[in-house]
């Protein structure tokens, strides 16, 4: 059967429950379906957030993921996997990505998982304002998320 | 070439995306976000930390020594922090 590969950029919410019904339908050769999902904090360290804004670029962003997709793709043994990240505005306790893998051992599941959201933060293009107490202000990227997905390219 | 902005970068310099043509001499992506800063104040604001800002030809990732002839969409933008 072929793979799989959903990937969507939207500004309304989505049902992981529903999603993950949509990559497993009609398949008995799933064994392992994980779920990732990176949900709006309510604050940034010190800072109470009332909301984010995300920015994105269109052609380019649904290109790098698909990149990325097919990369996890090519490296473990996936029937299938979903991405989808919104925009837009987010309030905390909101959804803002999710990652689905689907495999037939949860081992590939697992790890194909964490290379994407790795890679995802890296490097697709999308990017975060805040709403604070003390006004918007664009999030600065982490040291540790290029680390993160550094860390896939060793051998 | 048509040139798009993103995030901080696309509020300092005041829009989203613009055609552009820089001279021949100006070959790299360096040597575009050099000559982009030099326009005027605004440009050399927005690009005044060349260091930090990312670049991508035709919807792909580039390093700064990144040859731009031939491209058709340049984007400048700041580290990515979706996810």
């Amino acid at each position: 059967m072929t793979a799989n590969v959903t990937i969507r950029i939207q500004e309304t919410d989505f049902d992981i429950a529903r999603e993950i019904s949509a990559l497993t339908k009609g398949r008995t050769d799933i064994g392992a379906v994980v779920s990732f999902s990176g949900i709006c904090r309510g604050d940034e360290g010190s800072e109470t957030i009332a909301a984010l804004t995300l920015e994105h670029y269109p052609g380019m962003a649904e290109a790098e993921i698909a990149r990325h997709a097919e990369t996890a793709m090519s490296r473990w043994p996936l029937t299938g996997l979903s991405v989808i990240h919104r925009i837009g505005r987010i309030t905390p306790g909101e959804n803002i990505v999710l990652v689905l893998t689907a495999s037939q051992h949860r081992h590939a599941a697992f790890q194909a998982a964490e290379f994407l959201m790795d890679y995802l933060k890296a490097n697709a293009p999308f990017w975060k304002r805040e709403e604070g107490a003390a006004g918007t202000n664009w999030i600065d990227a982490r040291a540790h998320d290029d680390a993160a997905a550094a860390r896939w390219t060793k051998s | 070439m048509k040139v798009k902005y993103f995030a901080w970068l696309r509020e300092r310099v005041g829009k989203a995306e613009e055609m552009i043509e820089p001279p021949a001499s100006v070959r790299t992506v360096d040597d575009l976000i050099a000559w982009l800063a030099q326009r005027d104040e605004t440009y050399a604001h927005a690009f005044e930390t060349p260091r930090v800002i990312r670049a991508a030809i035709d919807h792909a990732h580039v390093k700064p020594d990144a040859v731009i002839a031939g491209a058709r969409e340049i984007a400048f933008f700041p580290p990515m922090t979706g996810g």
